[in-house]
């Protein structure tokens, strides 16, 4: 083995360390505003709104200038590349607008899925040429965390090797070339929720994605005090006939990531996939009362789930932004106590009734 | 990707954690009493005695003696095989006598390193074949955990990428057979201090060492709750001009570890290697006092550092057999204290002193 030659600062690291333990610090969790321009249309199309970039500026206004109050409960947002550069009606640029509510801002940096040829229809993720560039300006323009989203799927053969691999690698690249540049890179190897399989065959794949991860960032000397993991919670599939609790999800989830994420890691912010807002905040609740060794914070990274209630709100009237704003301003609250365990749902006696519905864990 | 062909049952799982869980019980550790012929024959001759088979059975009756005030440090005896079978000179059996103390029984399992051709004098370490009939016996014969140690080095270009995944991969081959077996493995990568390395060297390999670990037991399918690791703790080479207080070697220690060794994982039991018996325990006792969150127990599995004033006060004397038990009893005693960070030395500064001397670890 050659010398080492390090590959950050001690200044390097305590930056970066100190923006990722920010984000999710007191039960602080991440509002996920990146969706490109297509998916904006999936989501504008279902309230019949016209997908043009002056009504995604709008609607992302409404959120963005809620009451300062927010970043009790969000810490980050990730913003997409055309948003970084838009501005409020009053000519201030969103990014200022939420630095000076005291939130951090992250951008999305993948570009996209590539077919991996001779698999079942897996895929690898896009963004790495020029990236390290792209992070710099990034950086000088406001942002100081990065996300990068890989899909692995869970079917016939699925995931191989090789697309567990290469997502792995890909994940590790983008992670190390983001602390090259000052940001914060959120490692996203979601399993999506496809498919019948069952609780324990979700279990075991996400296991084994993320042992890959891990290996591949230490493989390519990515500090794990200055990252942030942003996985699927484990869940069946969403054809599985077979119904879990938020416990057992809890349980399912809280093993596999004690059995592969090491401390180092700040904090686990899952993403939603598709949760309703509801069933996001109960699950979170119920993985921050898990009774297993939990080192790292558990939060969140959700966008529809943040979202929905805010978007059906709004309708695409500018008359409807106090409602909206409170819709969303409830999710993220809810998110935030979730965060900590404290998350009441009304019609359930609080925590004292979750923890009992806890199955032992040695048999996960 | 297949199914997943579970590899143990639940009740498997549990009884693997549950011993697991009793041997790192807070304030205890493992006696390493492991030593070879070859080994005995060095540690005896040091003091003048012949390496006899009743030469060893004396010395280890020695230690297998002492009296109830280590059921509260001691929570499990590593064996050489040649013991397992022994008896005291009232023909009582070490291994009942060590279980009726409370304390579990574990066996060394390898067979010794062999080289691996093409390297610069690296190794990997002997003992699969017919290992899991080995294990079957030893667990009929009252064994619970055994341990199997690899060597790695540091060098100019050592250790190279096939004797870390040599070494990471024979580890995992033995800790799936152990489990299959009920008995639990400890799983010990034991980086050498031979060297002028500095302490930063020796993180570095022990992070790439660890992580190589911990990606082959997953992939092994192997149930890291019912495994304890026993690695090297970090710190310089001998041949080093640098000295470095215990603080130090905690900060960089632990770091590691929190880098590497998933929660899951029960209890780090340290080798102590070359220490000194003072220098082990002061070291253990700094690694518990570390300002860093440690999601694992952090105890020692010493074998030297535990019984070099006993084997001195012995000198293979019958008479002096009872001055030595006391000398053994007396460092298993600091060590338990030391394991929660309750030791203060011999008439050292205290805790406050030092908690000041802990470097930042974004340093590391």
């Amino acid at each position: 083995m050659a010398h080492r030659f390090p590959a950050l600062t001690p200044e390097q690291k305590k930056e970066l360390s100190e923006i990722a333990r920010s984000i999710v610090a007191n039960g602080k969790g991440i509002l996920a505003a990146d969706e490109s321009v297509g998916t904006m249309g999936n989501r504008l199309q279902r309230i019949k709104v016209e997908n043009t970039e002056e009504n995604r500026r709008q609607f992302r206004e409404i959120l963005f200038s809620v009451d300062s109050s927010i970043n009790q409960s969000i810490g980050g947002v990730i913003l997409f590349h055309e948003t970084l550069y838009q501005k409020d009606s009053q000519g201030k640029l969103f990014r200022n607008v939420l630095k000076e509510k005291g939130i951090v801002v992250g951008i999305k940096l993948d570009q996209g899925g590539a077919p991996l040829a001779g698999t079942n229809k897996e895929t690898t993720i896009q963004g790495l040429d020029g990236l390290s560039e792209r992070c710099a300006q990034y950086k000088k323009d406001g942002a100081d965390f990065g996300k990068w989203r890989a899909v692995l799927r869970i079917a016939d053969q699925c995931p191989s090797s090789l697309a567990i691999q290469e997502n792995a690698n890909a994940l590790a690249r983008y992670a190390s070339i983001c602390q090259q540049n000052g940001l914060v890179p959120i490692v996203e190897p979601e399993v999506i929720p496809d498919g019948d399989h069952d609780l324990e065959h979700c279990q075991y794949v996400t296991e084994k994605v993320l042992a890959a991860v891990y290996k591949a960032l230490n493989d390519h000397h990515v500090y794990l005090e200055g990252t942030l993991l942003k996985p699927n919670m484990v869940t069946a599939g969403h054809a599985c006939t077979k119904k879990y609790t938020p416990e057992q999800v809890a349980m399912a989830t809280v093993t596999a990531l004690h059995r592969t994420v090491p401390a180092a890691v700040p904090g686990i912010c899952f993403l939603s996939g598709g949760m309703s807002e509801e069933d996001a905040t109960l699950n979170l609740n119920a993985i921050n009362l898990c009774p297993l060794p939990k080192p790292w914070k558990l939060s969140f990274s959700y966008g529809r789930a943040l979202q929905a209630s805010a978007l059906a709100a709004w309708g695409g009237k500018a008359a409807n932004k106090e409602a909206t704003q409170e819709a969303f301003m409830k999710r993220a609250v809810a998110n935030c106590q979730a965060a900590k365990g404290q998350y009441i749902h009304t019609g359930s006696s609080g925590a004292a009734s979750t923890q009992s519905l806890f199955t032992a864990c040695y048999t996960y | 990707m297949p199914h997943s062909y579970p590899a143990l049952s639940a009740e498997q799982k549990k009884e693997l954690s549950d011993i697991a869980l009793r041997i790192v019980a807070p304030g205890k550790g493992i006696l390493a009493a492991d030593e070879s012929v070859g080994s005995m024959a060095k540690r005896l001759s040091q003091i003048g005695v012949e390496n006899t088979e009743e030469n060893r059975r004396l010395y280890r009756q020695v230690l297998f003696s002492a009296d109830d005030r280590v059921k509260k440090c001691i929570g499990g005896v590593i064996f050489f095989h040649e013991t397992l079978y022994q008896k005291d000179d009232n023909g009582v059996p070490f291994v009942r006598t060590i279980q009726d103390k409370g304390i579990i029984v574990g066996i060394k399992v390898d067979k010794g390193v062999v080289p691996l051709a093409g390297t610069d004098g690296e190794t990997t370490t002997q003992g699969l074949d017919g290992l899991s009939e080995r294990c079957a016996q030893y667990k009929k014969d009252g064994a619970d955990f055994a341990k199997w140690r690899c060597v790695l080095k540091i060098s100019e270009r050592t250790p190279s990428a096939l004797a870390i995944l040599e070494n990471a991969n024979v580890l995992a081959r033995y800790a799936s057979i152990c489990q299959q077996n009920g008995i639990v493995p400890i799983v010990e990568p034991e980086i050498l201090p031979d060297g002028d390395h500095d302490l930063k060297r020796c993180q570095y390999v022990t992070e790439k060492v660890l992580a190589a670990v911990y990606k082959a037991l997953s992939d092994h399918h192997v149930y890291l709750e019912g495994t304890l690791l026993k690695p090297n703790m970090v710190t310089p080479g001998h041949a080093c001009p640098i000295k470095y207080t215990p603080e130090e070697i905690a900060m960089a220690t632990v770091t590691a570890l929190r880098r590497t060794v998933p929660p899951a994982v029960p209890g780090v039991t340290f080798l102590s290697g070359g220490q000194s018996e003072e220098e082990a325990s002061l070291n253990l006792n700094a690694i518990n006092r570390c300002p860093l969150p440690r999601p694992w127990a952090l105890t020692f599995s010493y074998g030297r550092a535990l019984q070099a004033s006993a084997l001195n006060a012995w000198r293979g004397q019958r008479d002096n057999a009872g001055a030595a038990t006391e000398e053994f009893i007396k460092r298993a005693e600091v060590n338990g204290l030391a394991a929660q960070g309750k030791y203060e030395g011999s008439g050292e500064d205290g805790g406050a002193a030092a908690q000041s001397l802990y470097i930042a670890n974004h340093a590391y």
